[in-house]
């Protein structure tokens, strides 16, 4: 066939709209086109909750200059990352929120500027002297505005700072501008609500303790019927060997409870004496979002709280991804030393590596056979991915929760290979923007992963994706439709567990017990509860 | 008169670069990295970072991923860059001071070195029609971006001036730096009349002046950036910095 012949047929083909786009395919740059979405501001008992003013201070900009000046002082990454870029336009094209928009300030290093722009005004001699050279700015209303709404447009999931030379880090730009805005009094409606529920009750959703109690106890009855066998989700147990702290959609949004009875079952099969707690039930950390070292710290100590208070001797956190960022990560040195639990074990532990040990130690027994409608994928959370580990090789983060998927499926495929591991595509809600009145750019963000996905379903009859992060489910539950998927395409690694898994004393009149259909009211209550 | 001038100037260039530089990193030394931010995968141990580090900066690893254009025309541009600046070692040092096998090497580059100026004029050429031509790096360019390209070409190409245009007697220049090397304060020996040269020297002037306060410090800033230089081993070390030890002692934590 000549070129042009195959030109002709390629044209033909995207008129018929069947050749399928690239995942990462550059977009038309389209300058402002996301400039005015403006997620809800925090009411002033939000912003006093989390100890910042109520509403915009008098002097913002003032604030605002003095805080650039002390986070500089406090985070080398603040203070290097702004000096350090030299625009090469590596990241531009890489993050996909510009992928999705063709808004240019959605490129990472944009996105940067728009902060570096400021700091260069106030606190670098050329941008004194001469502003206009070194593309510098003063701090004005319309700029506090425009950091508002495009540090909201940003997941924080790092994907830039993979590719940079420099691995300039715009979360860590994103978290310090949102830091600065709540220091001014103009902080986000989403995020600070959301974690003065988890300092005054406890968990992102604000369920109190009777509530929980009340859930498990519905979820156990559920799991009896299931099974035939009374599977215990303990909550408050004293003297529990293992507090396993989860992410409160765990407690009520789909597909994640069915990832909790997947830990339930394990556990229940292991016969680990383990234990939620009212305390701390939520993994997630919102501090993170809005770079809050105080309430990061603060949202972590519950952990610690609960660990001393309940006498156990590990700490295993069930599927989130920003949750074992800060787990992972941060908790040791935000609510450490551990030395009160078993040194045997690391402090915290993923469900992931927890469920892999046991497989790896021939502990587990499952039925394959019982997920063999699907066919899966793995949507690597970026949080994950980018800025954790599972086991102790570098990529166990990778390995270990893909082993899991195929020792309890026959049938797996992963997506492209630059949409996946490091440089996986974020999902699109992470971050702190998993809320209604940003829909917009969530539905856009996701193009990139979608575009994935659809890729190996058409090529690879994929018909399932799985993930590891309460975010990430949620996002796709609500954005795999308006991409023509079916909204319970998404899966939690271990409700795929749960399907497959053996249960030893399960009644023998049964041949291992059919698994529920997943349950249909995958809806969440209200925007407002999406919590991630 | 010029010659006077010149050597104020440099003078005057190499404290503020030399000082500059060093207080710059004094202070990225001294801001703490409270949180352990490394991008993942990353090395469990600190000769694994070390490794990390040399692939960073060595073979522009990150950038090799990310875009194959920039990095050929940055990597050539900045090898080119560095064995320009080997070869200039030669007039700045008296070869009686530098031992045998060094003064070897600096010779044996010097044929190389002729070469590699083309190629960092090249790569930096590459990087200026990049900065002009792709609408997303244009966008987020500032005039200085473009100077300072600019200024390096220029940088280059007054070097080739005077190595074939209107040759330079090189063995005056030579004379002239290693009598301001060794201090002869007031005795100077006298620059050559050459416009390239003026021209030469003017521009090498202006990089030493604005690189500590310019996107330059990428050079120092590489080393001190947590999401490359941290090893990744948080459950196991705490990383507490002193502004957050302060917190430690309040009554919060059990
Ligand atoms: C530790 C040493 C250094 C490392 C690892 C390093 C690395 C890099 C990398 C990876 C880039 C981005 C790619 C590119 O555009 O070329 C870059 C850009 C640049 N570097 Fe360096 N560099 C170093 C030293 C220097 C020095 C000493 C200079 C002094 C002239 C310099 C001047 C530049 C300039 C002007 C750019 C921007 C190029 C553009 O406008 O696209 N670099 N550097
Ligand atoms: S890749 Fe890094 S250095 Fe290059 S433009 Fe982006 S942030 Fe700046
Ligand atoms: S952290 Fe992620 S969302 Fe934010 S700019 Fe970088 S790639 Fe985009
Ligand atoms: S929600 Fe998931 S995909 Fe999105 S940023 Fe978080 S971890 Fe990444």
């Amino acid at each position: 066939m000549s070129e042009l012949d195959k030109s002709e047929l390629d044209e033909v083909n995207s008129d018929a709209d069947t050749a399928l786009p690239d995942p990462l395919e550059m977009p038309e740059m389209v300058p402002d086109a996301m400039k005015d979405l403006h997620s809800f501001e925090a009411a002033p008992k939000h912003q006093t909750d989390l100890g910042f003013p109520g509403e915009l201070v008098d002097d913002w900009q003032d604030v605002a200059i003095a805080k650039i000046g002390d986070l500089r002082q406090k985070y080398r990454s603040f203070r290097v990352y702004l000096d350090s870029c030299v625009k090469c336009g590596a990241c531009t094209d890489k993050c996909h929120y510009y992928l999705g928009t063709g808004d240019p300030k959605n490129m990472p290093v944009a996105r940067q500027d728009l902060l570096r722009s400021v700091y260069r005004r106030y606190y670098t001699i050329p941008g004194k002297i001469a502003p206009w050279l070194v593309g510098a700015r003063d701090l004005t209303e319309d700029v506090l505005n425009e950091w508002y709404n495009y540090y909201h447009q940003c997941s924080q999931c790092r994907r830039c700072s993979v590719y940079c030379p420099y691995g300039i880090d715009t979360a860590e730009i994103s978290m310090a501008a949102r830091e600065i805005m709540d220091s001014v009094g103009k902080g986000q409606k989403y995020c600070n609500e959301i974690i003065a529920k988890v300092h005054s009750i406890g968990n992102n959703l604000g369920m109190p303790a009777k509530a929980i109690k009340a859930t498990m106890v519905d979820f156990e009855e559920e799991l009896e019927e299931e099974t035939g066998i009374n599977i215990k989700l303990p909550v408050d147990k004293k003297g529990a060997d293992v507090l396993l702290v989860t992410p409160s959609a765990d407690f009520f949004a789909e597909p994640h409870i069915d990832g909790l009875f997947g830990y339930a079952k394990v556990f229940h099969e292991l016969g680990i004496d383990w234990t939620l707690s009212t305390t701390a039930s939520e993994a997630g950390n919102f501090g993170m979002f809005i770079g809050s070292y105080d309430n990061m710290r603060k949202v972590s100590l519950r952990i610690r709280e609960a660990a001393l208070e309940l006498g156990v001797k590990r700490i295993i956190f069930g599927e989130c991804g920003h949750a074992w960022r800060v787990g992972y990560a941060f908790l040791n040195t935000l609510a450490g030393p551990w030395d009160f639990l078993d040194p045997k074990y690391p402090v915290p532990q993923h469900i992931c590596e927890f469920t892999f040990d046991a497989i790896n130690d021939g502990k587990l027994k499952f039925d394959k056979t019982k997920n063999d409608h699907m066919t899966l994928t793995f949507h690597d959370s970026c949080n994950v991915a980018r800025a954790t580990r599972m086991g102790d090789k570098p990529g166990g983060q990778f390995e270990i929760p893909r082993a899991v998927i195929k020792a309890v499926c026959n049938n797996y495929h992963d997506m492209d290979e630059d949409t996946i591991k490091e440089g996986t595509v974020c999902c699109g809600g992470g971050g702190g923007i998993l809320t209604d009145d940003l829909m917009d750019i969530r539905v856009k963000g996701a193009q990139p992963r979608m575009r994935a996905l659809r890729k190996v379903t058409e090529e690879h009859g994929v018909t399932n994706l799985a993930a590891i992060c309460a975010i990430c489910k949620s996002q796709f539950a609500k954005v795999l439709p308006k991409y023509d998927f079916d909204m319970e395409a998404i899966q939690s690694v271990h409700q795929l567990v749960s399907n497959a898994i053996i249960m030893s004393d399960a009644p023998k009149e049964e041949e291992a017990p059919a698994p529920e259909a997943p349950a249909t009211n995958g809806d969440e209550p209200s925007a407002s509860s999406e919590t991630g | 008169m010029l010659t006077t001038i010149y050597a104020l100037a440099f003078y005057f260039a190499t404290i503020l670069l030399v000082v500059g530089i060093a207080y710059r990193i004094y202070e990225y030394a001294k801001v703490p990295a409270p949180l352990n931010i490394a991008t993942t995968p990353a090395p469990t141990t600190v000769s694994g970072v070390w490794y990390r580090m040399f692939r960073e900066v060595a073979l522009f690893e990150s950038l090799f991923k990310a875009n194959k254009w920039i990095w050929i025309f940055g990597y050539l541009f900045h090898v080119g860059l560095l064995l320009v600046l080997i070869r200039h070692i030669r007039y700045f040092v008296d070869p009686r001071y530098v031992p045998d096998l060094i003064w070897l090497g600096i010779t044996y580059i010097q044929p190389i070195g002729k070469y590699a100026g083309f190629a960092m004029v090249f790569g930096l050429a590459g990087l200026a029609i990049r900065r002009i031509v792709v609408n997303r790096v244009r966008y987020i360019s500032s005039p200085s971006d473009h100077l300072m390209l600019l200024l390096l070409i220029l940088i280059g190409v007054s070097g080739f001036m005077m190595q074939y245009v209107d040759r330079t007697d090189i063995v005056s220049v030579k004379n002239f730096f290693l009598s301001l090397a060794y201090l002869n304060m007031f005795d100077w020996q006298p620059l050559p009349d050459s416009l390239p040269l003026m021209v030469h020297l003017t521009l090498v002037l202006t990089l030493m002046i604005i690189f500590p306060y310019s996107k330059l410090l990428h050079a120092p800033g590489i080393f001190f950036s947590p999401t490359r230089n941290q090893v990744d081993n948080p459950r196991e070390k705490r990383r507490l910095a002193p502004w957050a030890k302060a917190l430690e002692s309040g009554s919060d934590k059990k």
